[in-house]
């Protein structure tokens, strides 16, 4: 279904932001629409996009609940869910105690009835106390219960790392949970692309796991209305180049556009695709550009040890070895525990100048521009 | 050691002859048709006993005694298959608990919910599925209860609202927790029986779950399998204190003789009204399973031979509801007819179960995802590629 989307795109065809959808008018919208377009669209920040993301499924299905620690009557520790208790009550936006294996398992308990619980990790790092439900109960529950069971979940929180939060809560759980059969991985990076993500993952019948970064909650932009869902397993083409793919995502995705305005003054053309799908890979997206421009670096926060990265790396080795004029560059976070102090915090994770000198390297000199 | 103390104590207190006694006793006096039978009385924890008079019928009995046979032979012909090699892996056998199971299931309806570890053989059974069903999917059968996919620790049965089958320990309680919630957040008067064993009680989720349904008032009945062994550790060696009826603390609990099944039906008829009324409960039962844990475990490193048979001869569940009937005018060449009939059903089950197909290897990639992604999964070998598919029904 995918590969038939993709073609039709590739065909400059209109298509369905998601499966079920009617076409998304936006190639060139008349007047009339653009207005009223402009009158939807506000600026807002990436919390309130979430917010609004989740206000607006709930509304629209009343099996869609809330569980998570302080998201009621606390507001949600990044206000992701501000407000929405007092719209909806206590037992669809449920204060749970802090026992992150067991209302995991209640989530997915809840969901294997046909509710739709969205199941909040205060940080992404705690979830890894309900490895077990999330793999075992929750991933793997379709395909063990013979196709009788589905798990509609979504599992939301912020990870990656932050200013100085330490080891412990600056963890990047993607490069575990990547490998568990059953689950998909999506990791939004801009207001727009997580309310409409958000809302089609909670659409979805698969389980999502469901990455936010701590330092974009408060990034501002233009969030779509409450028709706009996004496709969960598309990539986003941020910047068309040729003379290298950057494959990046999450917060990663402004380091890179950081380097990239350096990039540009010294004559390269970077292309820069956000994964958003870190499982399963957009590989239509991915491959299309890696034919184009033959070279291809992957920059990413989790480790450099079994991260998104290193399957990535693997994906495009075995199946683009031909389209490859360089190897496959991974700029990733060292294997190290994240330090405290500032100045170690910064060295443990990829800074902008390191993604000039990484595509400097691979390309070689400037290609042709005056 | 703790187990034949308490075995003494049983017989001094109120050995199996109480029942029958009791029962001729009752028989005369009550109206035609209604046994009363008295069981042993509950041990409770923050709550009222209910009493500990039953009434019962010969019908009922004959069921009872129908669905506990049934269980018992098909987890020993399970025992056979395995020793055969035609069933592989872990396979945990249920027999000697079957009172449990039989009176729950009489004293809840098919819209409650049931769930429990990996020795869910028969509650596949008594929620609606067919011994056949089971049986291939214990030898890899397409024709299993989950395809051959899942494996003895992994029957499910959504139309039975029986929701698994979980291969890790303790890790049902917070799924059980969650059904009673959904149960809850729709409004239907219905309960999850969430059911672990006394292995399971030290583990950390299921205070987690305790908690939660004890804060929301869920209608959530906790059942502790207590077969006093977990594994190859015998409860007072793993647990502080294995009084497991309370060890909900705030949450009260009974304690019922699990081997009666008329002592079970009674009480969680109680729990079912008290867990739909208050919240959550916790229920105990003495119980005791007569294989090791599983097949690979022979069961007589840890504990005795002789405790085994105490237990076959003066606590077997079925005996005691053949006496029952047997002292209530049945004719022992009926209840021979019963077991015939089990017999022939349970081996046709089994003859047609070896006979079933191996599931095709383009299941593999069957339903890990509900909508179809167009997605593709790589082979073993580079340069394989396999498009997962959804069809629940495995039509091809």
């Amino acid at each position: 279904m995918l590969a038939h989307r993709n073609a039709r795109v590739a065909a400059g065809r209109r298509v369905a932001a998601a499966p079920g959808q009617r076409a998304f008018v936006g190639a060139r919208p008349c007047r009339q629409s653009l207005v009223a377009a402009k009158a939807q669209k506000k600026e807002m920040m990436m919390w309130e996009a979430l917010r609004e993301a989740i206000d607006e499924e709930m509304e629209r299905d009343p099996t869609v609940c809330v569980m998570g620690e302080d998201v009621g009557h606390y507001g949600g520790s990044y206000k992701c869910t501000f407000g929405l208790y007092k719209k909806y009550g206590d037992m669809r936006v449920l204060d749970t105690p802090i026992c992150e294996n067991g209302f995991m398992g209640m989530g997915v308990g809840a969901a294997m009835t046909g509710l739709r619980p969205i199941v909040e990790g205060m940080n992404m790092g705690f979830l890894l106390l309900a490895f077990n439900q999330i793999s075992n109960n929750c991933g793997m529950l379709h395909y063990t219960s013979g196709g009788q069971f589905k798990t509609p979940l979504v599992i939301r929180g912020p990870g990656g790392v932050g200013r100085q939060l330490g080891a412990e809560h600056s963890q990047r759980l993607e490069s575990y949970f990547q490998s568990i059969p059953g689950v998909q991985l999506v990791a939004v990076s801009t207001v727009k692309n997580a309310k409409a993500l958000l809302k089609a993952a909670i659409r979805s019948d698969n389980p999502i796991i469901f990455f936010e970064h701590v330092l974009l909650y408060n990034i501002k932009g233009e969030a779509g209305d409450k028709d706009d869902v996004a496709c969960l397993e598309r990539a986003e083409v941020v910047r068309e180049g040729t003379d290298v793919s950057i494959f990046t995502y999450s917060r990663m995705r402004y380091v890179v556009m950081q380097a990239v305005n350096e990039l540009v003054k010294k004559g390269y053309n970077p292309e820069v695709v956000d994964l958003i799908s870190l499982k399963p890979f957009d590989m239509e997206t991915i491959s299309r550009s890696v034919k184009k421009t033959r070279r291809v670096i992957i920059v990413e926060e989790c480790m450099k040890t079994g991260g998104i990265g290193a399957s990535l790396s693997a994906v495009i080795n075995e199946s683009m070895f031909y389209d490859l004029d360089h190897e496959v560059v991974r700029l990733s976070s060292q294997d190290v525990p994240t330090a405290y102090a500032y100045e170690l915090e910064a060295a443990t994770i990829v800074q902008s100048s390191q993604v000039v000198d990484a595509v400097e390297k691979v390309v070689g000199r400037a290609a042709v521009h005056a | 050691m703790a187990m034949a103390a308490a075995l003494q104590g049983l017989k001094v207190q109120a050995g199996p002859q109480l029942g029958q006694s009791l029962a001729r006793l009752f028989a005369s006096a009550a109206a035609p048709g209604t046994i009363k039978v008295e069981v042993m009385p509950y041990k409770m924890h923050r709550l009222d006993a209910p009493s500990n008079v039953v009434e019962t019928s010969v019908e009922e009995l004959k069921t009872f005694y129908h669905t506990m046979y049934r269980m018992r032979r098909m987890e020993i012909a399970a025992d056979m298959m395995y020793k055969a090699k035609f069933i592989r892996g872990f396979c945990h056998l249920y027999d000697g608990q079957e009172a449990v199971l039989t009176g729950i299931e009489a004293a809840i309806t098919k819209k409650d919910s049931i769930i429990t570890s990996y020795r869910d053989h028969c509650q596949h059974i008594s929620r609606g599925g067919s011994i056949f069903s089971l049986m291939a999917e214990l030898m890899g059968k397409a024709e299993g209860a989950t395809r051959g996919l899942g494996g003895s620790m992994h029957i499910y049965n959504k139309k039975g609202h029986f929701y698994g089958g979980n291969g890790i320990v303790g890790a049902q309680i917070p799924l059980g927790a969650g059904i009673a919630l959904a149960h809850k957040y729709r409004g239907e008067p219905n309960v999850c029986i969430t059911m672990y064993g006394d292995g399971a009680a030290n583990q950390g989720q299921k205070y987690e779950a305790l908690n939660m349904a004890g804060l929301w008032n869920l209608p959530c009945i906790f059942v502790c399998e207590n077969n006093h062994y977990g594994m190859g550790t015998a409860e007072w060696r793993a647990a502080k204190s294995p009084l497991y009826y309370t060890r909900g603390d705030y949450i009260p609990g009974i304690k019922v003789d699990g081997m009666d099944v008329l002592a079970v039906k009674n009480a969680v008829a109680f729990a079912k009204a008290y867990a739909l009324a208050n919240g959550p409960i916790v229920m105990e039962m003495d119980t005791y399973r007569y294989h090791g844990h599983s097949m690979s475990d022979p069961g007589s490193t840890y504990r005795t031979r002789d405790e085994i048979n105490a237990m076959r001869t003066e606590r077997d569940p079925i005996e005691r509801v053949k006496k029952l009937l047997l002292a209530n005018g049945v004719d022992a060449a009926e209840l021979k007819k019963i077991d015939k009939e089990v017999k022939a059903e349970v081996d046709g089950a089994v003859e047609a179960a070896k006979a079933g197909t191996i599931p095709p290897d383009h299941w593999l990639w069957k339903n890990m995802y509900m909508a179809p992604l167009g997605a593709e999964v790589r082979g073993v070998l580079p340069g394989v590629y396999k498009s997962p598919d959804f069809d629940p029904e495995y039509k091809n």
